[in-house]
């Protein structure tokens, strides 16, 4: 399904992840660079003597990537490297005729850093689009006569903006403080118009559920259950239409950063995450309501998950170098099982889903499993890209490349040089330099 | 169409004449307008502009403004003294609790072509000694003491970087037992050690004209000063974290407490709030210079209004270049870039990444129309999926 990111790479790019010859003194005090070097072994030659030596997650390890204490994964990515070098020795014949591609880094350090985030925002990015695309669910069933399907949904929909909020406060840094995000209305910020978003949908998504909830419930509260009987099918509506938001702006939230695989996602995110979205609240409610009222769940989930798949693998095409953040190491995992799960909770949900109890349920629970996987998948992405500085260096370098290369086209040469500066770049001062013969022989 | 210039202003307090006066309403993105930031903010009355010119080519790594920082600002420990094995760097990078990092890099290039002629009998190999006196000449101190031949001669450096060794020379050196900087096992053969150099720099926030990290604050706890620099207001900062994915230099982070102190302990300070340099807000309202600047002792950190060190800046990088450091650039100035001109920028003698800056950051927002619009056609496509499902699922 998805092309080997490394043979796809290695046409334009070299495919060589050098560790750098340090100058003095830094291997001998560094014994940690042993394990976490071949961590980026796909990627891109760092250059040595500018001590670009070491993978990021060595040094993160060692300097919690600028803010201390921070949680790395440095071990998961030595198995991936295992399998990248692997890759990269199959290559080696063809490297020969490619110049390499380097990259100059501080230590191996970050340069941008990895949002504080921890699991909480992955699972409301899942449990928000749950709730999104149950919302809508819910009102389709409403209006088009399917009680059991409207219930589930109404249901799914308020537990998941629910869970989703208090994920949220939760993972704040002060979530005391949490009412301060509803103190301004800033279009330039994504999280507060999520927040806006949420306030909006989140009261009728939990007024539409009370109804159900008192329904089910054995005795009644009087003109309370009246009331909330009368308002479930507008609150419903209402819900539904603020649920398509909550489930795609969560894309501009990840996307609005300079974290390196997520903003350069920009352009497919919105549609994969409601892609994952459709397809996870139509597998739920396929889990859930019986099969005589869940033909528009399977049929939402097949759609959703057909569109997750396609604009994915298109979203890899379109990422340059930061999709292979989306291959290596956890995330690479978390996709290729999202990719999977999804698959063949689609198929499932075509083939089963109408015949059989137990085949629904199993494809929809694979949908919704695929959707964690692709929410998960995404977030722990990002947070490698921005981990990893060849994410952040390697395309600015090549775009600053060009717009210099641009200027002196477009410019006399006789003009003198100011604060772009024709002179030589590191990387070509590095490979001339006369002691780079160790990273010669080393290569 | 651009949804910055609305309600987001509309909906935060006029700065002037609110007892709120510090609270300036939040930024828009990407649109340059005359008369600065602050202006855009909607300052009506403001100073001028404010920031730092660091001229990296004269810092002596002395870590004094990472100290006089800390000390001001009340910024507490990070890191028991660890030992990052980065050269003299033990501070590591920017953070909640570094708003100044001094970092040091090792490089095997030399500073300029120069050669000096002064021969104080240190040997070669004790590699300090070539950058500090080429720094000297650059300075201007003891530049009529060229040798003759070898001083004027810049050939040892050319546009396309082929880097030869200095000229051998001729006087014999003494060895006075200075310190070496290499470990001895590094260099098998001392002999052949040519040129080396220490690239020091003083990292700080820049201050950007746009702003990535106040421009995705959701709180409006970020906030742009009158003096045009970006500050968190800790008190309302509730610690979303969004802000540290959205400066696209990684300066600004989140503060970890520690639990096993007391809660008004120095460490515990802001625990969980997003925070940066402040470039001393409270001692610019007083008419001080910020605590770095104040304290840096070579004139690297250099303080003041932004379109007079912008020129400062601009000649000096022009002197650099015709004194043969090829490599000198200034980085983060140019209004017309990714950031719209940094508050704080940089004079640089190698790339950018070197320093473990981004070599052409953007602001994130840039790409936020296009963003909106997507998420736009997709939350459509999800109600046109959904209304088709229950028009094919009625089966």
């Amino acid at each position: 399904m998805s092309p080997d990111p490394d043979g796809t790479r290695s046409d334009d790019r070299d495919v060589d992840y050098q560790l750098g010859q340090q100058d003095a003194g830094s291997k001998a005090s560094n014994p940690e660079r042993e394990d976490g070097d071949r961590a980026f072994d796909v990627g891109i030659r760092a250059v040595p003597g500018t001590e670009g030596q070491g993978s990021a997650s060595a040094t993160a390890r060692r300097t919690g990537g600028g803010g201390r204490g921070r949680r790395d994964s440095g071990s998961s990515e030595k198995k991936g490297g295992g399998k990248a070098s692997g890759r990269r020795r199959k290559g080696r014949a063809e490297e020969l005729m490619v110049p390499d591609a380097t990259f100059t880094s501080y230590y191996g350090r970050p340069v941008v850093k990895a949002t504080p985030w921890e699991a909480d925002i992955p699972f409301y990015l899942f449990a928000g689009g749950l709730a999104g695309g149950s919302s809508l669910l819910a009102a389709g069933a409403d209006l088009s006569g399917r009680p059991h399907l409207r219930r589930n949904a109404r249901i799914v929909a308020a537990a998941g903006i629910t869970t989703s909020l208090l994920a949220l406060v939760h993972d704040l840094g002060r979530p005391e403080r949490f009412y301060n995000m509803l103190r301004v209305f800033k279009p330039t910020s994504p999280m507060s118009v999520g927040t806006w978003i949420l306030s909006a949908y989140g009261p009728f998504a939990i007024l539409a559920a009370g109804s159900e909830v008192l329904k089910v419930l054995p005795w009644r509260f009087g003109v309370l259950s009246d009331l909330v009987d009368l308002a479930a099918r507008p609150a419903g509506l209402a819900a539904a239409t603020f649920a398509p938001a909550v489930a795609s702006y969560t894309a501009v939230l990840l996307t609005d950063t300079s974290t390196p695989a997520w903003h350069d996602a920009h352009r497919e995110l919105p549609f994969v995450f409601v892609g994952s979205a459709a397809a996870a609240s139509g597998g739920m409610a396929m889990v859930l309501a019986p099969l005589a009222e869940s033909g528009p769940a399977r049929a939402l989930a097949v759609i959703g998950a057909t569109a997750e798949l396609v604009v994915e693998h298109r979203m890899e095409g379109s990422m340059g170098l930061s999709a292979e953040a989306l291959h290596h190491g956890t995330p690479g995992r978390l996709m290729r099982a999202s990719k999977i799960l999804t698959a063949a909770g689609a198929t499932g949900a075509l083939l089963l889903g109408r015949r059989s109890r137990a085949g629904a349920v199993v494809s929809g629970l694979a949908l919704v499993a695929g959707s964690v996987c692709t929410r998960f998948g995404v977030f722990e992405a990002g947070q490698e890209s921005a981990r990893d500085p060849k994410y952040t260096v390697v395309p600015q370098r090549e775009r600053l490349d060009a717009k210099r290369a641009a200027q002196a086209a477009g410019r006399e040469p006789t003009v003198p040089p100011t604060s772009v500066r024709p002179g030589p770049s590191a990387d070509d001062a590095q490979r001339t330099d006369p002691t780079s013969h160790t990273q010669e022989t080393a290569r | 169409m651009d949804p910055s210039t609305s309600s987001g202003q509309a909906l935060t307090t006029s700065p002037v004449g609110q007892p709120d006066a510090h609270r300036g309403p939040d930024q828009a993105f990407t649109s340059v307008e005359p008369g600065g930031p602050a202006v855009r903010a909607g300052w009506e009355e403001h100073p001028p502009r404010k920031g730092f010119f660091t001229d990296t080519s004269i810092c002596i790594g002395c870590k004094a403004c990472e100290v006089a920082c800390k000390e001001w600002n009340g910024v507490p420990q990070d890191g028991i003294y660890e030992l990052l094995g980065s050269s003299y760097d033990n501070t590591g990078a920017l953070g909640a609790s570094t708003w100044r990092h001094v970092e040091f890099i090792e490089q095997r290039k030399p500073l300029g072509g120069q050669t000096t002629g002064v021969t104080i009998g240190v040997p070669e190999t004790t590699s300090y000694a070539e950058p500090s006196v080429g720094r000297a000449v650059l300075l201007g101190e003891i530049g009529g003491d060229f040798d003759g031949s070898a001083g004027a001669d810049h050939s040892g450096l050319d546009l396309f970087g082929s880097l030869k060794p200095a000229p051998a020379q001729d006087k014999p050196l003494v060895d006075l037992g200075m310190p070496a900087f290499d470990l001895p096992s590094a260099s098998p053969d001392a002999g052949e050690r040519t040129d080396f150099r220490w690239l020091m720099a003083s990292n700080v926030c820049k201050h950007c004209t746009n702003a990535g990290c106040l421009d995705v604050c959701p709180t409006g706890a970020l906030f742009r000063t009158e003096f045009g620099t970006v500050v968190v207001q800790d008190d309302v900062c509730n610690g979303c974290g969004y802000c540290v994915a959205g400066c696209p230099f990684g300066v600004i982070d989140r503060r970890i407490g520690d639990k096993n102190k007391p809660k008004d302990d120095l460490a515990n300070k802001n625990h969980g709030v997003a925070q940066k340099c402040t470039l001393c807000y409270d001692r610019l309202s007083e008419n001080l210079t910020p605590a770095c600047a104040q304290a840096c002792p070579t004139q690297s950190i250099q303080f003041g209004d932004v379109d007079e060190l912008r020129e400062r800046a601009q000649k000096r990088v022009e002197t650099l270049q015709a004194a043969g450091v090829m490599g000198a650039q200034l980085y983060a100035e140019d209004p017309d870039g990714g950031v719209g001109g940094a508050g704080a920028f940089f004079l640089l003698l190698d790339e950018p990444e070197v320093y473990g800056f981004p070599p052409d950051p953007v602001v994130t927002t840039a790409d936020l129309p296009r963003m909106w619009k997507n998420a736009g056609f997709a939350a459509l496509g999800l109600v046109a999926a959904a209304a088709t499902a229950f028009v094919a699922g009625r089966r």
